[in-house]
């Protein structure tokens, strides 16, 4: 068994760095793909060799499946690391690789797809003993199977779609009569965004909280989980802070449930190589599976940090087919860690705010890790998202990685763009967030307390 | 001429005696002088430019002309339909818009690269069996 030669990071900003660093750590060549307007980007420059693949809107590049394997294939990469977001969930695409001869670093083309169906993913969870929350067995196909199922579960529900995922095409129904209207809408929105119109219900649970579990797989069918991450501090469903361990992870055993949860969910999809399991837990401590998510996660140096394992040199290992280095029993996260997502935005209005970083210092000392892509006098595209970097620290306790995380914010100076660093600031003072007591309706409520749109 | 190409010339003048510097490369031609102030005392200023010294290019680009084709896809490229085969174009030849140039080869499929103007082929700026990327130079053509 040996690893890759040389591996294609389809992909670009921070998580192309850190795959680029990884390869290098194992002594694997590393070949970088960018747009037209990315040729300063700092992933064409660590890589060993780039290759442009088409101008930036990123159906032309960075979704651009012929231009990505014809790059692979010019440059004799053995292996493609996908990254997240673009075309790292997309089955067609880890199909295609396998066709070509080229491996793919992630689960199985089928482990992609399952976890791509939502509807599909909870229907075969409800069915091998991992809980979810009550709903639809599978997808609903017309408004009336949507209204029975719906009047058995009990309003509100929440209208989701198969295909969507991460928060996106949800529609919460307070009360039966709006069932009709948000069923046919749910539909058309579904279609638009996503190119598919099934939809799921699920029980509508206001107050919960978003802890996921971090689990690596091999190909004997080894499974182990790294502890969970609570990503319960979101806006609009995207993630902005997550946290290792979760601060209702208080005891050995919910741990413990909580883990093996998580691999009894990827055993029942036959999961391969590294991936996430997403659970809400209710107020009443219930846990629920919600979905699983086949790649790497934007959060998964929190994971690293209380672990101590390099989670994507694991994941090319996992992929060149090497067994699972570790035993569940040597797992032992220690300390806590909590990750700030920091975006080219404003810290009030969220509004993005591309454009050329005047002056850029970086926090450092003890515990404290930066994940980023940005250089003083980079210019940040209007074309990709706004995450700019990752602000991760590690301490000994849940107090010292607050301090630790306010003194690095503190210190954490971009200068010619907005960027949320303030609005980072503000949470970590927060007393609510302080005693770990939030749930996903946080970030709403403080906005709303300062008066400004959300 | 490249801005690569200007500021490497632009350093060469600063770091000589040189007062004008004038460089045809690829059909452009550049014409690099440095203007002369003179100190308070009259004397004319060393060759290390000091705050007040200016150089100023005279860019007389004769590229401009000149129609670049690059490629719309990440690929192999091949001046020939087959190995046996002769070359679509040569330097010289005559072209229209529409004429197929070139093939690149991506992922077994054989892509026609076809010029976007009539007019004569200057210069083929790949080799055969090259990789290439999106965007990346193949021809200069001179259009009619």
């Amino acid at each position: 068994m040996k690893l890759f030669e040389k591996i294609l990071i389809a992909n670009r900003g921070e998580i192309a760095v850190r795959i680029i660093r990884a390869c290098k750590e194992l002594g694997i060549k590393t070949v970088a793909v960018y747009s037209d307007i990315e040729k300063d980007a700092l992933h064409v420059r660590l890589a060993d060799e780039s290759v442009c693949i088409g101008p930036a809107n990123v159906g032309q590049s960075y979704l651009n499946i012929p231009a990505i394997l014809s790059a692979a294939e010019i440059t004799d990469s053995d292996a493609i690391h996908p990254g997240y977001g673009f075309l790292a969930e997309n089955y067609h695409f880890a199909e295609a690789c396998i066709t070509s001869g080229i491996t793919f670093i992630g689960p199985t083309p089928e482990n992609i797809r399952l976890g791509g169906d939502k509807a599909k993913a909870r229907q075969t969870m409800k069915r091998k003993g991992v809980p979810v929350v009550s709903g639809s067995d599978g997808p609903v196909a017309t408004e009336e199977i949507a209204m029975k199922v719906a009047r058995k579960i009990g309003f509100p529900v929440v209208i989701k779609a198969s295909a969507g995922g991460g928060g996106h095409g949800m529609k919460i129904v307070k009360e039966e009569k709006d069932l009709e209207q948000s069923f046919y809408i749910a539909q058309r929105e579904a279609l638009t965004a996503f190119g598919n119109s099934e939809l799921y219900i699920e029980e509508y649970i206001p107050e919960l909280r978003h802890v996921e579990v971090q689990i690596m797989a091999d190909n004997k069918g080894n499974v182990i989980y790294l502890g969970e991450r609570d990503c319960s501090i979101q806006r609009r469903h995207q993630k902005l802070i997550e946290e290792s361990p979760s601060p209702i992870s208080t005891t050995e055993k919910f741990k413990k449930r909580l883990g093996e949860l998580g691999v009894k969910a990827a055993r029942a999809i036959k999961y391969r190589n590294i991936g996430t399991v997403e659970f809400i837990v209710d107020p009443r401590g219930n846990i629920h599976f919600i979905e699983i998510n086949t790649r790497v996660q934007v959060e998964h140096p929190v994971t690293e940090a209380v672990t101590g394992i390099d989670i994507i040199k694991e994941q090319i290992k996992l992929a060149a087919g090497f067994p699972l280095e570790f035993k569940q029993s040597k797992i032992k996260p220690s300390g806590h860690a909590i990750e700030c997502r920091i975006n080219a935005e404003d810290s009030e209005s969220f509004i993005p705010s591309p454009g050329r970083i005047t002056f850029l210092s970086l926090p450092g000392g003890e515990g404290v890790r930066v994940d980023t892509a940005i250089y003083s006098g980079y210019v940040i595209p209007s074309h990709y998202d706004s995450l700019i970097a990752k602000l991760i620290v590690h301490g000994a306790d849940r107090a010292e990685a607050i301090t630790k995380m306010r003194r690095a914010l503190d210190e954490f100076i971009i200068e010619g763009i907005n960027t949320t660093i303030p609005f980072h600031k503000k949470v970590i003072s927060n007393p609510e967030f302080i005693t770990g007591d939030y749930d996903t309706n946080f970030v709403e409520k403080i906005n709303v307390n300062t008066q400004k749109t959300v | 001429m490249e801005l690569e190409d200007l500021k490497e010339l632009i350093e060469l003048l600063k770091e000589t005696d040189i007062t004008e510097l004038q460089v045809e490369k690829d059909g452009s031609k550049v014409k690099i002088k440095r203007e002369k102030i003179l100190s308070p005392m009259g004397m004319p200023v060393q060759k290390t430019p000091l705050p007040g010294e200016k150089l100023v290019a005279e860019l007389e680009d004769e590229t401009q002309r000149l129609v670049t084709i690059t490629s719309p896809i990440v690929g192999t490229f091949y001046r020939a339909p087959s190995p046996e085969a002769q070359t679509f174009v040569e330097v010289g030849q005559s072209v229209n818009k529409g004429t197929v140039l070139c093939i690149v080869e991506a992922m077994k499929l054989m892509n026609e690269i076809e010029s976007d103007v009539d007019g004569t082929i200057v210069k083929v700026l790949v080799e055969n069996g090259q990789p290439v990327e999106y965007g990346e130079p193949l021809f200069l053509i001179e259009p009619l």
